[in-house]
């Protein structure tokens, strides 16, 4: 079946029941999504299905059809950093960085629904995902600091746009 | 002409009525009190005052998300609109700081403030009138002794006519039998004390029995089964659809765990509920649940041969290795094996594994509301706390989706027919705001639960 | 992944020994000439100990290499687990080498290729090979210098080095690369070095920007987890339901049929299924599973009656501190018994391993805190010599100590074995990883404690009962699958491990000035549950205790909670990180409010560690008795600090994961299992209880040695919030984890 992963097309030959993070990592070998329950409680595994977090160890493909998925990988690259990734390094907001990709996610999904969310919109849209290494003050300051890092890029692409 | 003159004549029958009621209705102001002191009050009448505030479940309405406890501001979804439930802190501005115990008793026997206000009815002082004189000074004494907080609730958005306070008046009219409770003679202790919990403070009926057009319970179907802010709360007598009937044991634990094996979890607007009956002492829960029986009634021997087949039927299943199943075609039993089996046909036992739907009373309930509100939303966590998680599928499934799936869960985990109605309560739940707490563990007590407790 | 072009084999016999000799000596006289100036010792002493991990691996080219082009590499024996120590062992190493850090490169642990460091455990790794790295790479760079010398025909003093040149007066320079010759760098390691002056410092102490964070916040390949050799397979494991099950009955045919499914392997209670696809796996796993008949013996304590059992069990006592003075002064005495449960890593990835078998040998792709010694067991287990095997550290998840990983090395090489020349991974599901990993062990401590006249400490008697807190691999028999095996290895009887390090004991003994004192360590050999380390091992517990107590006898001697510490303290690294602690926090100004409560806190890990001391706010709902870190203020002295930065994220981390283990945490389990296996039924710390604000200041000590820190953290924040709760709600409680449901029955309606 095909399946719509950061702007690309993908021809996956898993059956259709087979939870999406298998998909992703074992056929795609896209890393960002990790296996940390496999029960949707630990959001480890996080990714955006039409601009929604959505646990991808629990979605199987079969719901996926004509959707659009989103990974970290979709947000930018080691040589081309998006908001969220660059706001993640300049925290250093990471330990061990096994959450962080999912937390990423959530957050980058929050931050496309509601560009002036608040610290406390922040920290209980976040709930679901785990962090066992205690990075959670950090991750809570990058994720300010991608959303003000996003909104003045909004702001200055409007800027250019306006002269039009 | 004639036609004017019986109009205006009904009018004025009608004025008259009202005016009446009004008048018969009429309380003047109490005057306000020195707000009392903690040493006014016992140890023990505070602690029992804790219990009933407990049973009567009031930190709930009384307490906003994240605000301080007791400090209102509660929107409380009916009909007529959203009345916004009041400070009662003891703050001696915004709340109840400066009642006097005969004003509060008068609010809860009689539905009036200090002020001789008539209180609107989703303040379910028809259940609340039948509490004890001595109940109700534990009560206040509890409530004397919190935290003052400082805040005022919303203005009501109630409709016209509905928001004329006085109104209220020819409602208590009809519907309101003033208290104490009345022991029953002919039905022993327990009976009666389950029937004064039950019916009093911890006002099951207010959710559980169906309500009028003026939004009064209809006593005459008691326990027929209600809706609350988007929830079915199902019916607690013969009319129950839980596959396997309530027996006393199941439900007091049901009561004192929040979950029961044979039928499933306390979520919804029933999980505070639980939560706040930990603090209730085992008689009360046991008097309760004694008086329940009672309303469920006893099942007729068909049902229990049903339940019994479907009791032996999911404990094969679950303890003998199944075949590979094929592909199913249908796309909601493909849906189901895809995205549901893994957790609700692995046999994992409560609380913490997902049911087997067909013990489930959501399958077999009047309609899908509660189950769409669980497959959306999920059970979200409860921080700190053991208990379940179930993720919520809102962003993944689409609406036909959601209703293939309905269609079969209903097919194959119920032996009822189909639900109607199923795309208007999936929209009807994609937009409202459904509530889901996630505060309530499922570990009350902080014990171990033991995965063998639950071997039936 | 980092793995070098070249394999050296430092075990080698080495050639041109003749020039050896003598670039051995050159280099003596290179040292000599810039060792600092030090008095010539008067009779012959015994040969100084090399530092750090140099004593084990003195060679220098164990740990630098530097290859002809110029390229440098470090090699380590410890692993990555996330708190950053490639980076901080690169800026050791680009400092004292004169390079660019950009431009190094650095392998760890992998038992072909680095020292054997042991674990990755203790603290120990800025110590050991912080210390070794740092030494290793000045004297290289010595080594280089003294090349150049000879080359250019100048005396080494005139020569500088800068970005991998050496450099002359008159602009000739020559690279690293070109400097290094055959065997240049196999020299042994002198016990002095020619460090750099701190106050030069160009990268060592600054926060550098983490090496392995670009590349996790970007999908690039970073854990074991994302290891994808050709050809590889998946495997997944059926445990036993329960400590000790047998299997009895098992009909594998059925799952033998199902797709992809290329293995199924039995041997003794050990139990997996190979296939093609990972959800295939998943799926006969679960076949598997439903098709096992066990019997099951274990027979596990009584939860509630946890601490009396554990208090009972039958022990070795061991006199660790002796010192009990027969007349004492003890105006008040004062009595307290403190416990906490078994609790878990809880790692957030599973465990997860890749192995690969051939006729030379198994290679193992793990996530272990110590290759060799993991290697050591799995070649007992798969009886082979361990030159035959070899494991190469990859990382995974935060791991706070020993949880599945070896096991999972172990799982993956004994499948692996079963499908010669296939590449096996084994991913652990949840429920195995909660339910199979060694716990930290339930402990429980009593203490007694006199106050004089003037309120000072009289008398200290004190008891701690704990399992060993290391059941690590060596021995084959600690690895699950070795001990399920048809032929299983016995457990190995555990041992305590020795003061000052300590297993249950570690930090059992006071910091603080006490005239009388007696410390008894009661080793626990009988182990209900399966233990071993948790992050900080006993000193979570100890100083739990020890701090919880000062401040139940400082309430007593009516004295403030940190003048009480300070009057006792008589270390002056101690005394400021208390006071900058106390200060930073605004303790004597802090407003009292109705449910807010201020603790104080202090421990020197292992008194010879890092010094840490923290000051918490904690408020507790009075309704629910519910307890919320508000805020948190550390002081810290790591010795030499290699990156500000990371120090701060580790102790921020230390803060959070002990407030949940503090607030939250006991593993469950009835009379036969486990029964926390999962995020569901073992919550730990969300989100929303996060604390508001984490300060954490650093007494930076340059030109000290470094102080290990990744566990410094642990044991004070639970004291400091025990010790909250207490100013907040008048109750004491010394009982693990501080649960609302705890505190709610204790201060009632």
């Amino acid at each position: 079946m095909k399946l719509s992963i950061n702007g690309r097309e993908y021809d996956v030959g898993a059956d259709a029941e087979t939870p999406l993070l298998y998909v992703l990592r074992d056929e795609l070998a896209l890393n960002g999504a990790k296996f940390g329950c496999g029960l949707g409680q630990c959001g480890a595994c996080t990714v955006m299905v039409d601009g929604e977090a959505v646990f991808s160890c629990v979605t199987p493909l079969l719901l996926l059809e004509g959707k659009k998925i989103t990974t970290v990988e979709g947000l930018g690259t080691v040589d081309n950093p998006g908001p969220m990734q660059s706001a993640f390094i300049e925290e250093q907001a990471a330990q061990c960085g096994y959450c962080i990709a999912g937390v990423m996610m959530r957050a980058q999904a929050l931050l496309q629904k509601n560009p002036d969310a608040s610290d406390a919109d922040i920290r209980s849209t976040l709930q679901p995902n785990l962090c066992r290494c205690g990075t959670h003050m950090r991750i809570l300051r990058a994720v300010r600091r991608a959303a003000d890092m996003m909104k003045s890029k909004q702001a200055a692409s409007a800027a250019d746009g306006s002269v039009r | 002409m004639a036609m004017l003159r019986i109009v205006a004549i009904v009018a004025v029958l009608c004025a008259a009525a009202v005016i009446g009621a009004i008048a018969l209705e009429w309380r003047s102001a109490i005057d306000p009190v020195t707000r009392p002191d903690l040493k006014s009050f016992t140890t023990a009448q505070i602690k029992l005052g804790a219990q009933l505030a407990a049973l009567g479940d009031c930190n709930t309405c009384h307490t906003a998300p994240g605000s301080r406890p007791f400090a209102g501001g509660v929107g409380v979804p009916t009909p007529f609109g959203t009345i916004y439930s009041t400070n009662i802190s003891p703050d001696e501005d915004t709340g109840i700081g400066r009642w006097s115990e005969t004003a509060f008793r008068r609010a809860l026997r009689e539905g009036v403030d200090r002020e001789g206000r008539q209180l609107y009815p989703a303040f379910p002082y028809e259940h609340f009138t039948l509490l004890s004189d001595d109940d109700i000074a534990a009560l206040y004494a509890f409530l004397m002794t919190r935290d003052g907080v400082r805040a005022t609730a919303p203005a009501n958005a109630l409709a016209f006519p509905f928001n004329i306070r006085p109104l209220v008046a020819g409602w208590k009219l009809m519907f309101l039998r003033e208290g104490p409770y009345q022991p029953i003679a002919s039905a022993n202790d327990d009976w009666n004390r389950g029937a004064y919990l039950v019916e009093g403070v911890a006002h099951c009926g207010a959710c559980h029995t169906p309500r009028n057009a003026l939004g009064a319970e209809m006593v005459e179907r008691k326990f027929a089964g209600g809706e609350v802010e988007g929830w079915t709360a199902y019916a607690l007598n013969d009319a129950s659809p839980a596959p396997v009937p309530w027996i006393s044991q199941a439900l007091l634990d049901y009561l004192r765990n929040g979950w029961q094996s044979d039928h499933g979890i306390a979520r919804g607007p029933m999980a505070p509920v639980i939560d706040n009956l930990a603090a209730a002492p085992d008689a009360d829960l046991q008097a309760m649940t004694y008086y329940m029986t009672g309303a469920f009634g006893e099942p007729s021997a068909e049902r229990r041969r049903a339940a019994e087949a479907l009791l032996i039927h999911v404990y094969r299943s679950e303890s003998e290795p199944q075949p590979a199943s094929a592909s199913p075609q249908d796309p909601g039993a493909r849906i189901y094996q895809a995205a549901c089996a893994s957790c609700h046909d692995n046999g994992r036992p409560l609380p913490y594994g997902g049911i087997n739907l067909a013990l489930s009373t959501g399958p077999s309930g009047p309609n899908a509301r509660n189950v769409i509100n669980v497959v959306l939303r999920g059970l979200p966590l409860a921080s700190g706390e053991r208990s379940p998680i179930m993720p919520g599928f809102a962003n993944v499934l689409s609406d036909e989706q959601l209703a293939q799936l309905l269609v079969y869960i209903r097919s194959r985990f119920s032996d009822k027919p189909v639900w109607s109605n199923i795309d208007s309560d999936i929209r009807a739940a994609r937009s409202a705001h459904v509530a889901i707490t996630s505060e309530h563990g499922t570990d009350a007590a902080g014990r171990a639960v033991s995965q063998h407790e639950a071997q039936r | 992944m980092t793995a070098p072009a070249l394999c050296i084999d430092r075990r080698g016999v080495l050639a041109g020994t003749g020039a050896l000799i003598v670039s051995y000596s050159s280099i003596g006289r290179a040292l000599a000439q810039q060792a600092p100036e030090s008095a010539p010792p008067a009779a012959p002493p015994p040969p100084p100990k090399l530092p750090g991990s140099l004593k084990d691996s003195p060679f220098l080219d164990s740990w630098i290499r530097v290859d002809a082009d110029g390229g440098i590499t470090v090699f380590t024996g410890k692993a990555e687990l996330g708190q950053g120590i490639k980076t901080a062992l690169l800026q050791i190493a680009a400092e004292q080498l004169d390079v660019k850090f950009e431009a190094l490169k650095i392998v760890a642990a992998d038992t072909s290729l680095t020292p054997n460091e042991g674990y990755t455990a203790g603290s120990h790794s800025m110590q050991d090979s912080g210390t070794a790295i740092l030494h290793a790479a000045a004297q290289v760079r010595a080594i280089l210098i003294a090349q150049a010398a000879q080359r250019l025909g100048l005396p080494p003093e005139q020569l500088s080095t800068a970005h991998g040149f050496v450099i002359a007066g008159d602009g000739r320079n020559l690279g690293y690369g070109e400097l290094v010759g055959d065997q240049l760098l196999h020299a042994q390691a002198q016990p002095q070095s020619p460090l750099k002056d701190p106050s030069t410092f160009k990268v060592m102490g600054k926060p550098v920007q983490r090496v392995d964070i670009p590349v996790k916040v970007t999908g690039g390949k970073a854990y074991v987890q994302d290891f994808r050799p050709a050809g590889m397979v998946h495997a997944r494991v059926v445990r036993p339901p329960s400590y000790g099950a047998r299997l009895v009955g098992i009909d594998t045919s059925g799952v033998e049929k199902m797709p992809g499914v290329q293995k199924v392997l039995r041997d003794g209670n050990f139990l997996a299924v190979v296939a093609e696809r990972e959800f295939q796996a998943v799926k006969a796993m679960r076949a598997l599973a439903a098709a096992a008949r066990w019997q099951e013996t274990a027979n596990l304590p009584n939860q509630a009656d946890l601490a009396s059992v554990i208090a009972g069990l039958p022990s070795q006592d061991i006199t660790i501190v002796d010192n009990r003075q027969p007349s004492v002064n003890a105006a008040k005495r004062l009595e307290a018994t403190y416990t906490r449960p078994y609790q878990s890593h809880g790692s957030i990835g599973p465990s997860c391993a890749v192995a690969r078998a051939e006729d030379s040998g198994v290679t193992v792709w793990t996530h272990t805190q110590g290759v060799f010694p993991d290697r050591q067991a799995i070649a007992q287990m798969l009886k082979l010599p361990p030159e035959q095997v070899r494991c190469i550290q990859v990382e995974g998840s935060g791991c706070y100590g020993h949880n599945g990983a070896d096991d999972a090395a172990a799982d993956a090489a004994l499948i692996a074995r079963a499908v010669p020349g296939k590449p096996v991974r084994v991913q652990w599901m949840r429920e195995q990883e909660h339910g199979w990993e060694p716990f930290g062990p339930a402990m429980v401590t009593k203490v007694s404690a006199a106050l004089d006249d003037n309120g000072m400490i009289a008398d200290w008697d004190y008891g701690v009962w704990s399992n060993t807190h290391s059941m690590r691999p060596g021995a084959a028999g600690a690895l699950l699958a070795a001990q399920h095996m048809e032929e299983p290895f016995p457990v190995p009887a555990p041992k305590p491990i020795p003061m000052p390090e300590g297993g249950g004991d570690r930090n059992s003994i006071p910091i603080y000035r006490l005239p009388s004192a007696r410390v008894i360590s009661h080793f626990l050999p009988a182990m209900p549950l399966r233990v071993s380390a948790l992050r900080s091992l006993g000193a979570y517990m100890n100083v739990f205790t020890i701090e919880s107590f000062m401040d139940e006898l400082a309430a007593t001697s009516g004295a403030d909670p940190v003048g009480f510490r300070l009057k006792h303290l008589d270390d002056k690294r101690a005394r400021d990180v208390v006071t900058l602690a106390a200060a930073r926090f605004g303790w004597p100004s802090f407003p009292k409010q109705p449910g807010c409560g201020r603790g104080f806190a202090f421990a020197r890990y292992k008194n010879l560690a890092a010094y840490c001391a923290i000051a918490a706010e904690v408020a507790v709902e009075h309704e629910t008795g519910r307890a919320r870190l508000v805020r948190a203020v550390a002081a810290v002295d790591a010795g030499q600090v290699v990156n500000p930065d990371g120090l701060v994220n580790q102790v921020e981390g230390a803060i959070v994961q002990s407030a949940s283990w503090t607030l939250y945490e006991s593993v469950s389990f009835d009379d036969a299992r486990i029964t926390s296996i999962d995020w569901s039924s073992y919550p730990i710390l969300r989100f929303d209880a996060v604390p508001d604000s984490i300060d954490v200041h650093i007494i930076d000590k340059p030109g000290l040695p470094f102080l290990g820190s990744g566990e410094t953290g642990q044991g004070p924040v639970a004291a400091a919030i025990a010790n909250a709760i207490a100013d907040a709600t008048g109750y004491r409680f010394r009982d693990l984890p501080l649960s609302k449901q705890r505190i709610k029955a204790a201060i009632g309606v």
